[in-house]
């Protein structure tokens, strides 16, 4: 049997009590938590070694007012393993198992923060607090509220957090076209790239004829480099399955599946939890809350097909088929899966669901640009300081993003590209940092919002390599179903390994761009329409760049191997020996504050010693 | 002969086993992927028993569990090497230099990637993305992830590996 209202509202009060000191640093009580991150990036840095550590060591001192935490993720993902005690919200980075005992016996036991383990920010100022950190003052949370503050595994701590008010409200007092209109006039727009109005989308398969109608999650996150779908489905999960019961009751659905990567096994086991859980609850299943709706959802693994993330192939493959593009129309809320009228939305976008239904329409909406409301999730990655997850309103400029939130450029670097938008997407210069994130503006400098992979590149990246890694990626993808997207991508992979290997001619950038305007235009779906972007956006941007690779055979970052002679400047180099210690091969001789020198022999130019040099002394030419 | 007897022996096993494997899912073909993953989890690749186990099961033609497997990078026909050596190939790791790492690996261990060396000691993958983009460039050795990974790194850690076997 499961729970009623009232009996979640009791769960409500009391656990949102007990937890207080979650979320107020002057909570009135001797209990204290311990926070560990467990996701992805910090599982993989030992993690779930720690949480177990400190429930040992508790045990062992017999400390019983203490709790150990499991979360999801922070977002600092480049401070990691992180651990936060609350309530008095003390931020510890780069925690080891090791450490876990001088936490107890200094912190819990004796009140005494460990300095050493304070994160440090980039100009090297202390920071004891979560909320003092600069890469949290200019985010605003609302996919990712609860990442990190509850144990995603429990859904009493869900509950305690507004859990399931959300879907109350809608099954007791909302019809389904007032849950639409109420999804319409918050603006929202898809967040797995292509920005499609989702109360739009939720009035087509409503108005769709049809007794069977299913609700689709796509969370086949498969952009390289990005990972904000991972981190909801890690931190967060219930928050994704409430949004997807709103959404069936909307539409008139009564059965749900979330197709994920399974790449991300937390995520799935976490997903599976909160569904059994829910399930007991009587969230999921019939008669729920005591009303005539009922809903259930299943999970389907993905097997590591990029193409899936388009929703027509992500729908084959849910079916057990080869995931392969369908032509539309007709569209998937007419015909979707298995031919019955279908909704699909991304995780990101279901995320912001429950805030909407709460808060209203007007709230989201007054958040964000004209055109798009609301937040939007970045993984932010590569050559900036800050590698982690960053949710902030639209119209953040990317400045703001990589300076402000990212701390900047790592190594003295200079900043020179940013990428978006992963294979889909464009590389935006220098001249454009300040431009305001939207899905147009993104678009009107030929990249696009995309899931939100945001890659920062420093000045020793090449872009003409930069933009075969993605062609050789889209190659590698594309599903072979329609000849422009299978011949021509790899045809423009030819001509650019041809360039990136210094036997380009001039009349290679037309061939390249000839082809990518055919690509574009003739394509099935959005991969093979897309995939040209980081192509003609490198082309438009670094023109220079591309033209010294086939008009002079030289690569001024000296990526291009082939073009390559790695060197050091004898003007330079002050012998700081820092290039010898990572050469794999020993090719550099010379002693300590004498001037180095690379044997041309010896060097595989792994370009190792080029990105660790301080004083920029190593380069080269021809 | 006798080498024969022990092949049907072997392939009496992996019957056995996808036969359990099967006994939970319903006959309906949408169930294909879900179970493939599961062979390809135990197995660490599918094989040739396991497909026709399978086609038989759902009542579908094995070029059809063929099509599927090759479409999906994930399941792989040949098996792996006692240390699968995966470099992370996403575009945070791409950035970082991960790159010279598989070049490296190819160069030291003497395969491309996707194969396995010929002791069946290692095998070679790139993969899309790990999910550890906080630590680029990422590697791991089956399950162990080596984060913020050098060239020398990935030395050192293949060398101790062939040290010990």
């Amino acid at each position: 049997m499961g729970k009623s209202i009232a009996e979640i509202e009791e769960i409500r009060t009391k656990k949102r009590a007990e937890l207080d000191l979650r979320v107020n640093t002057s909570a009135d009580t001797r209990e204290k938590h311990i926070l560990v991150c467990q996701g992805t990036g910090c599982t993989s840095a030992k993690s779930p070694e720690i949480l177990e550590n400190f429930r040992r060591i508790l045990q062992e001192k017999n400390i019983d007012n203490v709790r150990v935490v499991k979360t999801g993720c922070f977002g600092l993902c480049s401070k990691g393993p992180i651990v936060i005690i609350r309530p008095e919200d003390i931020f510890y980075s780069m925690v080891t198992p090791e450490d876990c005992e001088e936490i107890i016996n200094s912190h819990i036991v004796n009140g005494q923060i460990v300095e050493r383990l304070l994160c440090k920010d980039v100009d090297g100022t202390v920071v004891k607090k979560l909320d003092e950190l600069p890469f949290y003052k200019k985010q605003k949370r609302i996919a990712l509220k609860n990442c990190g503050v509850i144990n995603p595994e429990d859904i009493d701590e869900y509950i305690a957090f507004d859990g399931f008010k959300a879907l109350t409200k809608v099954l007791t007092s909302m019809s389904q076209d007032e849950v639409i209109d109420e999804v319409s006039k918050s603006g929202l727009r898809g967040r797995g790239g292509a920005g499609f109005p989702t109360g739009k989308k939720w009035a087509f398969v409503k108005m769709a004829e049809g007794e069977q109608k299913y609700v689709v999650c796509n969370a086949d996150e498969g952009d390289p480099g990005a990972f904000m779908d991972r981190s909801i489905l890690e931190g967060d999960p219930h928050a994704l399955l409430e949004a997807m019961s709103i959404a069936a009751y909307a539409v008139g659905a009564n059965k749900g599946y979330i197709y994920v990567r399974a790449e991300y096994p937390i995520a799935v086991k976490r997903l599976q939890i909160a569904i059994n859980q829910e399930r007991e609850y009587g969230i999921l299943g019939e008669n729920i809350f005591g009303t005539n709706f009922k809903f259930d959802i299943e999970i389907r693994l993905g097997a590591g097909a990029f193409v899936c993330g388009e929703e027509t192939a992500l729908l084959e493959s849910v079916e057990g088929k080869r995931g392969q593009p369908r032509v539309k129309p007709p569209f998937p809320a007419n015909k979707g899966l298995f031919q019955k009228p279908t909704l699909i939305n991304n995780v990101e976008t279901y995320a912001n669901i429950t805030g909407i239904i709460l808060n209203g329409a007007d709230w989201y909406a007054s958040i964000g640009t004209e055109t798009s409301k609301g937040t939007k999730v970045f993984a932010l990655g590569g050559n900036v300081n800050n590698v982690g997850l960053v949710e902030v309103p639209m119209g953040t400029t990317l400045r703001e993003i990589i300076y402000d939130i990212g701390g900047g450029i790592p190594n003295n670097r200079e900043f020179k590209a940013a990428q978006t938008g992963g294979p889909s997407g464009g590389c935006i210069p220098k001249e454009h940092l300040d431009i305001k994130i939207d899905y147009e503006n993104l678009g009107s400098i030929g990249s696009m919002m995309g899931s939100g992979g945001l890659i920062v590149m420093d000045d020793s990246k090449c872009m003409v390599n930069i933009a075969r890694f993605y062609l050789d990626f889209t190659v590698s993808e594309s599903c072979g179903k329609c000849t422009p997207c299978r011949v021509g991508t790899k045809r423009m992979l030819e001509i650019l390994t041809k360039i990136c290997d210094g036997k380009g001619e001039e009349e290679d950038l037309e061939k390249l761009e000839v082809l990518a305007e055919n690509i574009k235009k003739a394509s099935v779906c959005g991969l093979g329409q897309t995939a040209p972007n980081p192509v003609l956006s490198t082309m438009k941007y670094f023109k220079d760049e591309y033209r010294a690779h086939v008009i002079d055979h030289s690569c001024e970052t000296m990526e291009c191997k082939a073009m390559a002679k790695i060197a050091i400047d004898p003007d330079k180099c002050k012998g700081c020996h820092l290039c010898t210690k990572v050469c794999p091969v020993n090719a550099i001789g010379g002693d300590v504050r004498e001037i180095h020198y690379i044997d041309q022999e010896k060097c595989i130019k792994c370009r190792s010693c080029l990105t660790k040099c301080p004083f920029k002394a190593i380069g080269g030419g021809k | 002969m006798e080498e024969k007897r022990n092949l049907n022996c072997a392939d009496e096993k992996v019957k056995n086993e996808v036969d359990e494997i099967l006994k939970p899912f319903t006959q309906d073909k949408q169930n294909l992927i879900t179970i493939l993953n599961e062979v390809q989890e135990k197995y660490g690749y599918i094989p040739v028993i396991a497909q026709s186990e399978i086609a038989e099961y759902l009542g579908i033609p094995l070029a059809e569990v063929y099509g599927v497997i090759t479409f999906y990078s994930r399941f792989t026909l040949e098996p792996k090497g006692k240390y699968n050596i995966s470099v992370c190939m996403g575009t945070a790791c791409f950035v970082k230099g991960s790159k010279e790492i598989v070049e490296r690996a190819k160069e030291k261990l003497g395969i491309d990637v996707g194969q396995t060396t010929e002791d069946g000691l290692f095998s070679l993958d790139e993969t899309r993305c790990v999910g550890a983009c906080g630590l680029a460039p990422v590697f791991t050795v089956n399950n162990e992830v080596y984060g913020k990974a050098t060239v020398k790194k990935l030395d050192e850690v293949l060398d101790e590996l062939m040290k010990n076997n």
